[in-house]
């Protein structure tokens, strides 16, 4: 083997990536980004009370409550994850939050955090320990999260309401410079989110199990703590959503929160994250929030439109970013 | 040289197949067994339970569970899944008092158009263009509801002959629903088994690039079980909505997507795809049905009821995964 | 066979890792039967055996990825018993695999201190990861950006990644399972380098690989395993390939060296036209005007280094690799391109080389895995018809000895020779008249490398066009009739007749023409 000494060593990279490969990273990652700006632009030209203050101030509070549980959603995602049961979790955190309000603040706050933590922390078990796929874990959490609302809402007759002047309204009703507190708790979380995913060893612990389980569990990284983080907070993150809109309404609606766990996900999904796991950023799934929430006040604006069509515009505009996801992702792979 | 076989590569085959055996033998039939026990738990404990009226009840119920977890078993084998299906249920629905004005044998036709169209959707979106199939199938759902809600608006009634003794007659004492349900259980098994669509299936879901290279039509298989997935959960909302005379947009099929996958999982089909088990998947529909119906038996609460619920499914699919873990 | 160049080395006398009467079985079945295995300070010691030996278990046991049944595993002088194979890695014993086990979507400096980065105030202190990992990943020789995406790296230098990784770690013990099999020769001298420079700073090695050759270049010390059993434990330099060979097998050397490394038999080729035909392919980034011929019963090697676009060019003739331009012709009439379907129905065929991504399907049984292509075939309106399934499939079992316990077993729980055999079984079934091998003998045993070689003869003698890939110079001197050599996706030569020597073909691999001829005339002298 006296020849194989080779005169360089570069071992296989990839070279040098054209321009073309970089933009189409780009806009794979940012492409939610793009839409958003360019439907922010088309609805001020069209809607004259679009980009009135009052009108991005209800946008960005109607998205707040979102945001909060697509922030949880994010990191079960990105750990290779999904979790079914946000939408239960979030009415029921409503529901006890706003039972909680008649018996001071603090209840308000403890005890659907508590409980909701509790159900995160059995799924995130169940998930870690079990081994049971995800999908089939979180959708009998759903079950159970709206089992457990319905009894004790005296099957769902019962609407608890936020005693008047209590302290718990300010949680939603409440503004510092302008906007409401909610909105200044998504960006705290959405900043601290940043943080820890990408400067912790919690973050990059979730990113190597949701890009390579096997790999991660072999270097010696606390897999199973970290799934059992990430479900946890996702049920803590919507418990909060949940706190927020009992707040926001001064009562826990029982119906809230069906489907809410498709609008999330969708939420997720076009602000980058892959869902197969191992990749994203918080600050996609923010704009994919702001995105999803611009269409839905873009359908309110044409006031002849049925509210109906925001499904099925949402549903459209998730279609077609997959689709040139992909076929981005196949522009970037040339 | 000849070859002499490696005996401890073979012998530990040969354990692990043995070990494999027993634990195979309570994967495909522990649904089974718990269908039987349920069912003998509920002949004693419940008053007129074993009388033919409240078990046919129970078979039309469980019909359009069955007719949907039938597609979802196709599409899970080959290793993909369809959210889509309840509103798909939903949107076929919707059409029927549309076009029911001309006659009912058009209003299916066209509401089972639908499934074919949204299955077409879905497949090539994740055959042709890559998509996840959560991700596909997710959007068609998100857009599919939204636009039988627009369709249809509020509950509509349906009263066209037809459609209403599709729903409520009955053959040698036969519902129809359930005789449908059986007919396309059968073929689907066939389909499953006999044909080379079958095996191709299987194959794909085992191993895609595998299957890609021995020249399988393996976009053409994909598509293929996506239109039937979505064909089959249009037939279940016909079915559904001529049994209850109604069409409800809005809750029609809300749901049924996370029962069928319930029922494919507890049947023992895997999730990882590369395996379909139609008998399995019935039996996991009825004794999802059968729990269900125990709970109402005996006047528990829909809260408790759900709750139970969620810890069943829970409980069996770890059984399920328990015995997969130790056979890999 | 022995590399003159071997460095001698005196083996320190410190043991780091033995194991005393190691024992491990599955459910009754003994994988290991009693293992004594040590491991100095400061050697590089191959682990080798047959598939099914017990080699990868006793890599498992002493990683901590199973725990031994009986015996005990010594670790620096006291008795440890890994609970899991962090554990392992904690006390400094690491491990690199065939496959590499990292994280491809994120950057090669993440990857190389995922649980251990340098923190500032609590965070993780980017810069100064980045450049401990440049550094770490330059005195490597490797060049390569940090912050790049693992994922978006050739597999040699994500092996290296992971070898800088074991580096960081200031690992005591590295294993390396199989670090070469996907990796060009100037890759494995790298990684040879940097094996021995870790081994001059008291680090114990255990190498395991199938490419014997590589033993002598670096190994030290050997232990050979059989049914679970150390049969032999030895320097390296006192020994034989075919004394290897036989402790390996447990059979008489002379017996083995009869005749050659492998079992080829003489040429047979029938003077006729080409069956096979391919001009001026070209693939993005790949292959640039590729072209050669294939006469039945003619076997043509394809040489190359890795990555000189030997299985671009079949997959690229099989439909299976996009390709620009190019023209395919098997039998008179052309092939379509990028259609596999096409060119399966006209009669090629391809074993791939990665039989577990690309082959076999795991959960199917042996019998569904052979009648695969052929469905269509065994099928009258869609419906498959089995008696005419388990003819065919029980005539190719038969033919190719595969052995199962029924055409019913599942093809995984088979042993990676009768994988193999399935395989080429499957594409036997659908009559090629031209079989693209795409290194066929990979990872099998032994044994069964040579049956699947003598049958590439067989074939090729009923008048099959067969055309061989193979990483192995032997395999691929004695089993072709001509040998094309690609470099940089372009055929650089054709080697004939006399020309078809070990040495030519190094020289012809090395790119350097008027060496071949020097050589081949060396040769015939």
């Amino acid at each position: 083997m006296t020849t194989a000494t080779a005169p360089e060593v570069t071992p296989g990279t990839t070279g040098e990536r054209s321009s073309r490969a970089r933009v189409a990273h780009l806009v794979q990652r940012q492409g939610a980004l793009v839409i958003l700006v360019f439907a922010a632009v088309a609805a001020t030209v069209a809607f004259d009370s679009f980009g009135t203050q009052r009108n991005l101030t209800s946008i960005a509070v109607q998205a707040s409550f979102l945001a909060v549980v697509a922030l949880g959603m994010t990191f079960v995602i990105m750990g290779g994850g999904i979790d079914l049961s946000v939408g239960s979790v979030f009415a029921l955190g409503g529901v006890l939050a706003a039972w909680g309000s008649q018996h001071g603040l603090l209840v308000a706050l403890a005890l659907p955090l508590a409980v909701c933590g509790a159900i995160g922390l059995v799924q995130g078990l169940v998930i870690a320990r079990g081994g049971l796929p995800p999908f089939i874990v979180t959708l009998a959490g759903l079950l159970f999260a709206r089992g457990l609302l319905l009894l004790i809402t005296d099957e769902g007759s019962t609407t608890y309401k936020v005693p008047p002047g209590a302290a718990f309204r300010e949680i939603a009703q409440g503004k510092l410079l302008g906007l409401n507190y909610t909105v200044w708790v998504v960006i705290v979380l959405f900043l601290l989110g940043g943080l820890v995913l990408h400067r912790t060893s919690y973050g990059s612990t979730t990113l190597a199990v949701g890009g390579q389980e096997d790999a991660a569990q072999l270097m010696g990284l606390p897999v199973m703590r970290s799934k059992v983080i990430a479900y946890v907070t996702s049920s803590l993150l919507a418990a909060l959503g949940g706190i927020m809109i009992a707040s926001y309404t001064s009562s826990g609606v029982t119906i809230l929160g069906v489907g809410m766990e498709l609008e999330v996900i969708s939420a997720v999904v076009l602000g980058g994250t892959l869902l197969t796991g191992g990749a994203g950023t918080v600050l996609g799934t923010l704009v994919g929030v702001l995105l999803l929430q611009v269409i839905k006040n873009i359908i309110n604006q044409v006031g002849s439109l049925n509210s109906n069509w925001q499904a099925v515009v949402s549903g459209v505009i998730l279609l077609v970013v997959v689709t040139a996801q992909q076929w981005l992702a196949r522009v970037e792979r040339r | 040289m000849t070859t002499t076989a490696t005996p401890p590569t073979r012998a530990e085959a040969e354990t692990r197949r043995r070990r494999g055996l027993d634990l195979d033998w309570v994967r495909t039939n522990g649904v089974y067994v718990a269908l039987a026990l349920l069912f003998l738990l509920n002949v004693v404990w419940t008053n007129n339970f074993l009388t033919e009226r409240t078990l046919l009840l129970q078979l039309i119920q469980v019909t359009p569970v069955v007719i949907v977890a039938l597609g979802m078993a196709l599409v899970i084998g080959t290793e993909g899944i369809d959210l889509s299906v309840g509103a798909v249920m939903a949107l076929a629905a919707a059409l029927i008092p549309l076009y029911v004005g001309y006659g009912a044998a058009m209003a299916i036709l066209i509401a089972v158009l639908v499934g074919f169209v949204t299955g077409s959707l879905a497949g090539s979106m994740v055959a042709v263009v890559g998509v996840q199939p959560i991700v596909a199938t997710l959007g068609i759902m998100v857009a599919g509801r939204g636009v039988a809600n627009l369709l249809g608006g509020e509950i509509k009634t349906i009263r066209e002959p037809g459609i209403v003794s599709l729903g409520s007659e009955s053959l040698l004492g036969v519902p129809y629903v359930v005789l449908i349900a059986a007919v396309i259980a059968a073929l689907v098994w066939f389909a499953a088994r006999r044909t080379t669509y079958g095996r191709q299936l299987v194959a794909i879901g085992g191993n895609k690039r595998a299957a890609e290279l021995a020249g399988l039509p393996v976009k053409r298989v994909v598509i293929t079980t996506y239109v039937v997935a979505g064909v089959l959960a249009a037939i279940a909302g016909v079915l559904l909505a001529a049994r209850s005379q109604a069409s409800d947009p809005t809750k029609l099929g809300q749901l049924m997507e996370l029962s069928a996958i319930t029922a494919v999982v507890i049947g023992g089909t895997p999730l990882s795809g590369g395996q379909v088990r139609i008998i399995g998947t019935i039996a996991g529909a009825l004794l999802m049905q059968l729990i269900f119906a125990t709970l109402v038996f005996h006047n528990i609460p829909d809260s408790t009821a759900q709750m139970a619920q969620a810890v069943i499914v829970i409980a069996a699919v770890y059984v399920q995964m328990g015995r997969r873990r130790s056979t890999s | 066979m022995t590399d003159p160049t071997i460095t001698v080395t005196e083996p320190r006398t410190a043991t780091v890792l033995e194991t005393a009467g190691v024992t491990k079985s599955f459910g009754g079945v003994h994988a290991l039967r009693g293992v004594d295995f040590s491991l100095a300070e400061g050697e590089v010691h191959a682990l080798v055996g047959e598939n099914g030996a017990g080699k990868s278990t006793l890599i498992k046991v002493l990683t901590g990825v199973h725990r031994p049944d009986g015996g005990e595993v010594r670790y620096r002088g006291g008795r440890v018993d890994f609970a899991q194979p962090a554990a392992a890695q904690r006390a400094g014993i690491s491990t690199i695999y065939q496959e590499v086990n990292l994280v491809p979507l994120l950057s090669v400096a993440r990857n190389i201190y995922l649980g251990r980065e340098p923190r500032r105030y609590g965070l993780i202190d980017v810069p100064t990861m980045e450049r401990d990992a440049r550094e770490l990943v330059e005195r490597l020789g490797v060049h390569i950006d940090v912050r790049e995406d693992l994922g978006r790296l050739g597999l040699g230098a994500q092996q290296m990644v992971a070898l800088a990784r074991a580096m960081s770690v200031d690992s005591r013990v590295v294993i390396m399972d199989e670090p070469t099999s996907s990796l060009e020769a100037r890759e494995v001298a790298t990684l040879f380098d940097v094996s021995r420079s870790l081994r001059d700073q008291g680090v114990g090695l255990v190498f395991v690989s199938h490419r014997l050759d590589e033993l002598w270049q670096l190994c030290d010390r050997v232990t050979v395993l059989r049914d679970g059993r150390d049969v032999h434990t030895g320097r390296m330099d006192g020994l034989t390939r075919t004394g290897l060979v036989s402790h390996m097998l447990g059979r008489d050397a002379g017996e083995l060296a009869r005749d050659g490394a492998t079992e080829f038999g003489e040429s047979h080729l029938q003077g006729r036209e080409p069956v096979l035909s391919v001009a001026g392919i070209d693939a993005r980034n790949t292959l640039r005007g590729v072209g050669l011929t294939v006469r039945p019963g003619e076997v043509l090697g394809l040489g190359g280094l890795l990555g000189s676009g030997r299985s671009e060019t079949v997959k690229a003739i099989y439909g299976a690799l996009p390709t620009q331009a190019g023209e395919v012709i098997v039998d008179g009439r052309p092939v379509h391109r990028n259609s596999v379907r096409h060119a399966l129905r006209s009669g090629v065929a391809l074993l791939s080389e990665d039989r577990k991504a690309e082959g076999i399907i795991p959960d199917l049984s042996v019998r569904d895995n052979i009648a695969l292509a052929v469905l269509p075939r065994m099928s009258r309106m869609g419906i498959v018809s089995e008696s005419r399934i388990d003819k065919l499939v029980e005539t190719f079992m038969g033919k190719l000895r595969i052995k199962a316990s029924s055409p019913r077993q599942l093809v995984r729980e088979l042993s990676g020779g009768n994988q193999q055999k399935v395989l080429i079984a499957r594409w036997l079934c659908t009559e090629p008249r031209v079989f693209l091998l795409d290194e066929p003998t990979r990872g099998i045993d032994v044994g069964a490398k040579a049956e699947v070689q003598s049958l590439i003869d067989e074939l090729a003698e009923q008048g099959l066009a067969v055309v061989l890939i193979s990483s192995e110079m032997d395999e691929l001197v004695e089993g072709a009739d001509r040998i094309v050599v690609l470099r940089d996706g372009a055929v650089e030569a054709e080697l004939d007749g006399a020309d078809l020597t070990s040495s030519a073909l190094l020289a012809a691999l090395a790119g350097d023409i008027a060496q071949a001829d020097a050589a081949a005339q060396e040769e015939d002298r």
